[in-house]
């Protein structure tokens, strides 16, 4: 499951609208990753900031 | 039930809301305000739910529109939503070469989103449609013909029906996915953005200044749209053409132009995901999709405020209908998305191929571009005018076999 580096996080949701398995959601300055989470890197590659890893 | 103060007979108040309604939009920003303000201006019973605890923020958004598109929507925005008026946009090759677009229909409004949406939403009020803000929708399951949709609030949590539901909900639109569609962005079709809104930019106010090259802001660019007192600052890219991050490549962008920022300071950082290029279905069974929920945003320049509200006006016209004759089947939505192909398709798909065209070129070809276009001629193939660009190339053999590989018809 990837990690987010909540420090890093600008909760922009971008991440959310990339995710293959649904896995990502946000309200707010809490960005959720489900159980749903494949380790794609999808998210990993578009996020601007570099707040989300493996 | 959970909440003291749910009613289903109480008039509309605060926290009363009907937990049956006709229409159920989901998110409040410029696309689903539009569509709340048109049902309900029909007598549709329509409210709106917003997961965030403000309307209009965050922005994900430079704020810019054009003046002409708004207008001719017949969009009243209001004046304390516009922070500047701008004459057209300055243009900039890598090396610094600059052509400027300006004249008829060139010119813009830069927008303060969090002023513009809350105006939007007040006049969606004033028709009678009701907001729940901090309100998040969960899950969203077919039940007897309509929609329940699971909503957890500062009252808990709790559900409500709707015979429709708008899904408004912008690039992490969950009800698009919620109702079986595939709404999923691709990478390759779908920028990421960053921005620092900063104060103390030394750039002409009058208009939008737009930075292309691959080590500037790889297959996008960099913006800087002025505000009243400030200016939005940031850029787009695409992964496959980056080296590093979007907030790398801005850092970049402001070291290498000390000129313009070296009395400037942030104020606002923003970051957000754009979607450049339009597949998803927009409509299932009871469901619509509108704005960026259904990646409704210009694949060459990526704003998508005008065409999100213009989406929200054909939905509500067809919801209207729909409702009437009590046909929501998908078949009858499709009404919607038919309209929208009528109107933008044809456009949407002349511009995805300049930008696949724009994508191929190195930074040699911005500056041969910059030599032999004139803000006319950005102007005409922004309106998704190709043939003349072709003729204009005749004597570029470098860059006339590109061009006619990915804009000829």
């Amino acid at each position: 499951m990837i990690k987010i580096n909540r420090e890093r996080c600008m909760y922009c949701g971008g991440c959310v609208g990339v995710c293959p398995t649904n896995a990502l959601t946000l309200n707010e300055t809490m960005l959720v990753v489900s159980e749903a989470c494949n380790d794609c890197g999808i998210c990993i590659k578009f996020c601007p900031v570099g707040a989300l890893e493996v | 039930m959970t909440a003291g103060y749910v009613s289903n007979s109480a008039p509309w108040g605060l926290w009363r809301y009907k937990m049956e309604v006709e229409c159920l939009v989901i998110g409040a920003g410029p696309a689903g305000s539009m569509a709340a303000k048109e049902l309900a201006s029909r007598g549709i019973e329509t409210v709106v739910i917003e997961k965030r605890q403000e309307i209009g923020a965050p922005k994900r958004c430079a704020e810019g529109v054009s003046k002409h598109s708004i207008e001719k929507l017949g969009i009243n925005v209001h004046k304390l939503g516009i922070t500047r008026t701008i004459k057209g946009a300055a243009l900039y090759s890598p090396s610094g070469k600059k052509v400027v677009m300006e004249g008829e229909g060139m010119e813009g409004y830069v927008l303060e989103r969090k002023v513009f949406e809350k105006y939007l939403a007040s006049e969606a009020i004033k028709e009678g449609a009701r907001y729940m803000i901090k309100t998040q929708a969960t899950d969203m399951v077919m039940e007897n013909g309509g929609w329940k949709v699971s909503i957890k609030n500062l009252d808990g949590e709790d559900e409500i029906k709707a015979k429709l539901v708008i899904g408004a909900d912008g690039v992490e639109s969950k009800v698009g996915r919620w109702a079986g569609l595939k709404t999923l962005n691709r990478l390759t079709d779908y920028h990421s953005g960053i921005q620092f809104e900063m104060a103390g930019v030394n750039a002409d106010e009058n208009y939008i200044h737009l930075f292309f090259g691959n080590e500037v802001a790889p297959l996008g660019y960099a913006w800087i749209f002025p505000k009243a007192f400030s200016a939005n600052v940031g850029l787009g890219i695409l992964e496959k053409g980056a080296k590093m991050r979007a907030y790398d490549y801005l850092k970049k962008f402001l070291e290498e132009h000390e000129d313009i920022f070296k009395n400037a300071s942030p104020i606002e950082i923003n970051s957000g995901g754009v979607p450049v290029a339009h597949f998803t279905e927009m409509t299932a069974d009871g469901v619509m999709l509108v704005g960026d929920a259904a990646q409704l945003v210009n694949p060459i320049h990526g704003g998508g405020i005008v065409r999100a509200m213009h989406s929200s006006i054909m939905a509500a016209e067809v919801a209207d209908k729909a409702l009437k004759e009590n046909n929501l089947s998908k078949e009858r939505l499709m009404e919607y998305e038919n309209m929208w192909n009528e109107e933008y398709e044809e456009k949407t798909n002349k511009l995805l191929k300049l930008r696949g065209f724009l994508e191929k070129l190195e930074d040699k070809d911005f500056e041969l571009l910059a030599d032999i276009l004139e803000g006319e001629d950005i102007f005409q193939l922004t309106q998704a005018k190709l043939s003349f660009f072709l003729k204009k190339l005749i004597k570029r053999p470098s860059l006339l076999g590109l061009a006619t590989k990915y804009l000829k018809d």
